[in-house]
């Protein structure tokens, strides 16, 4: 285990002691004092283990692939901004436009999230992005969504409290959310559709979800309790035709 | 040219801090809409771009306005500020005789600010408050905060900016905090409805004078606050005024209501991205634009309450705050004086 004391350092000196801890072998990293440093674990590839106490900066995990990062704390903005492996588990609330252009990896949050999360992330075959949102969401949650999975779990909510914003999915055109509850089609995208889960979404989100309890320390029994509910496009090429007449 | 030139990557944040209770704050925490003066003076902060200029500034206001003092805005030398305007300062009030008719010291105030800014070539009123006082500049922001000697300033309400110019020129005058009698404007993203709301100005005789889309903001909060007599919630509503969907889906009241706001200040619509936190002389609010284009983090610690960019902006300076949420899009957030 290799502390770095983040405390005071800009975000260019922490990400080079993080950097050059990874390239002499280190794999298991733990930043102390973390306040607002920008990019860390932005563009790594190693696997890595590094745990981030406090709040860390904008674009955490930008373009990673491969290591995984535990904040102790709560997020910011433009987390996991296109990431292709790994994994980032956040303990407290996150900001807006996670996961952007996300296209592999995961990102586990126990807290609420703030707007346009999981906006144009994508998927092809077993190359797939997952987030997993414990709270709630703001609006524009999926945007652009083209592939991936997007769990909603809205825990610790009141009945009839809503578990996601305005314009959910609006553009979606791949990938699925699962809503654990119901959801108000009039706050959906004109492209998204609403079902019930069938048997293969059921084993998809019991797998994604098995792990995200085990993560957050929560049982995975009272979270499948209640229902969920599918959001998926309606049309997976709602402008195929565009050009075509 | 070294293409391994590594670029300081920044951005536009801003953060502000208030006591409900009135607490003094120092500014050496971070800084504030001041309390400069007693409550019957004005304080003109005025930059001259040559020190020449400042004798016809001082004529017209020897000519209209009582000056109790006068003196250069206290700085401290600053290895990277080798060079700034000249920086004056002038504690005012009305003659007057010269308030013709109903006019009140604050209307005679905006339009000495608007002549000067307008009229006399290379000098700027930059700050025109009776308790509220702007520093601002070019360069670092904690080198501006040295530079002005923040430190030694107490006040209720604080509030600071850092700007990454993208649309509009970095100069002395483009600097946030903008501001106009007690209104302080400090705002990241950048106002697509600039023309409209400049135009719209101009016929309530608004000179937009210092090139940067953040001022139209802060007249409209004078416009819409001060002269047409909105509250604040009111105000903002205007500014981020709800979409015609939503509007829908009030009940008859609430309609009828905000058709009507959005029909007659259709031109006070802020478009495009903002976060802009607002200090005047009863407290301090926040305001996102309507779908949320630019971050906003709000927590509140005893008596204060903090408004940031980032939520480590606050952290900073108030590490365990009790409470941290983020404003939804289009929904102020009041704080007022207890």
């Amino acid at each position: 285990m290799f502390e770095i004391d983040a405390a005071g350092l800009k975000y260019r000196e922490l990400n080079e002691m993080i950097r050059g801890a990874i390239a002499r072998g280190e794999k298991e990293i733990r930043v102390k004092g973390v306040n607002g440093q920008y990019y860390i674990g932005s563009g790594l590839r190693d696997k890595t283990d590094i745990t981030l106490e406090g709040v860390p900066g904008n674009d955490l995990a930008a373009f990673m692939d491969g290591p995984t990062i535990h904040v102790k704390g709560n997020g910011q903005d433009n987390i996991c901004n296109t990431m292709n492996s790994g994994k980032v588990v956040i303990d407290g609330n996150a900001g807006d436009v996670l996961g952007y252009g996300m296209r592999g990896g995961k990102l586990h949050i126990r807290g609420s999230v703030g707007y346009r999360v999981g906006i144009h992330m994508k998927g092809v075959k077993k190359q797939s992005p997952t987030i997993v949102v414990g709270g709630t969401a703001g609006d524009f949650f999926g945007e652009y969504m083209a592939g991936g999975v997007i769990i909603l779990l809205g825990l610790d909510t009141k009945d009839g409290e809503p578990l996601a914003g305005d314009y959910l999915g609006t553009g979606m055109h791949g990938g699925v959310i699962y809503v654990r509850g119901t959801v108000d089609k009039a706050l959906c995208g004109a492209e998204v559709g609403i079902a019930e889960l069938d048997e293969e979404d059921k084993a998809t989100l019991k797998e994604h979800l098995t792990e995200y309890c085990k993560d957050m320390g929560i049982s995975l029994d009272s979270v499948m309790k209640k229902g969920f509910k599918k959001l998926y496009p309606e049309s997976i090429r709602p402008y195929g035709n565009l050009y075509a007449y | 040219m070294n293409h391994d030139y590594q670029k300081d990557i920044s951005g536009c944040g801003l953060t502000g801090l208030i006591s409900r209770k009135k607490k003094r704050i120092s500014g050496g925490q971070i800084v504030k809409s001041l309390c400069l003066m007693t409550d019957h003076l004005y304080a003109f902060h005025v930059m001259y771009d040559d020190p020449e200029v400042r004798w016809s500034v001082e004529d017209h206001l020897k000519a209209n306005y009582k000056i109790e003092k006068v003196e250069e805005i206290p700085t401290a030398p600053v290895k990277a500020i080798p060079i700034s305007p000249l920086l004056m300062r002038y504690f005012v009030s009305p003659l007057k005789n010269k308030l013709v008719a109903e006019m009140q010291p604050d209307d005679f105030v905006v339009e000495t600010v608007m002549k000067v800014n307008s009229e006399i070539s290379g000098a700027y009123i930059f700050s025109s408050g009776k308790n509220m006082g702007a520093f601002k500049g070019v360069g670092n922001p904690a080198e501006i905060a040295e530079f002005f000697r923040i430190d030694e300033y107490e006040g209720w309400t604080w509030t600071a900016h850092t700007r990454f110019p993208t649309n509009t020129p970095g100069w002395w005058g483009g600097a946030h905090p903008f501001t106009l009698l007690d209104w302080s404007i400090v705002h990241n993203g950048e106002i697509s409805s600039y023309g409209i709301n400049k135009r719209y100005l101009e016929m309530y005789g608004y000179k937009l004078t210092l090139l940067t889309d953040t001022e139209v903001a802060t007249y409209m909060l004078d416009l819409l606050i001060r002269r047409h007599g909105l509250d604040i919630r009111t105000a903002c509503q205007a500014l981020a005024a709800p979409f015609w969907k939503n509007i829908d889906a009030k009940d008859e009241a609430g309609r009828e209501a905000f058709t009507a706001l959005r029909q007659v200040y259709g031109s006070a619509l802020l478009n495009g991205p903002f976060s802009i936190l607002f200090g005047h002389s009863n407290g301090l609010v926040g305001i996102n634009d309507r779908i949320k284009l630019r971050p906003l983090v709000a927590a509140t610690k005893d008596d204060l309450v903090y408004m940031a960019s980032e939520e480590s902006a606050i952290r900073a300076i108030c590490p365990k705050p009790e409470k941290v949420w983020t404003p939804r899009a289009g929904e102020p957030v009041i704080v007022e004086f207890e």
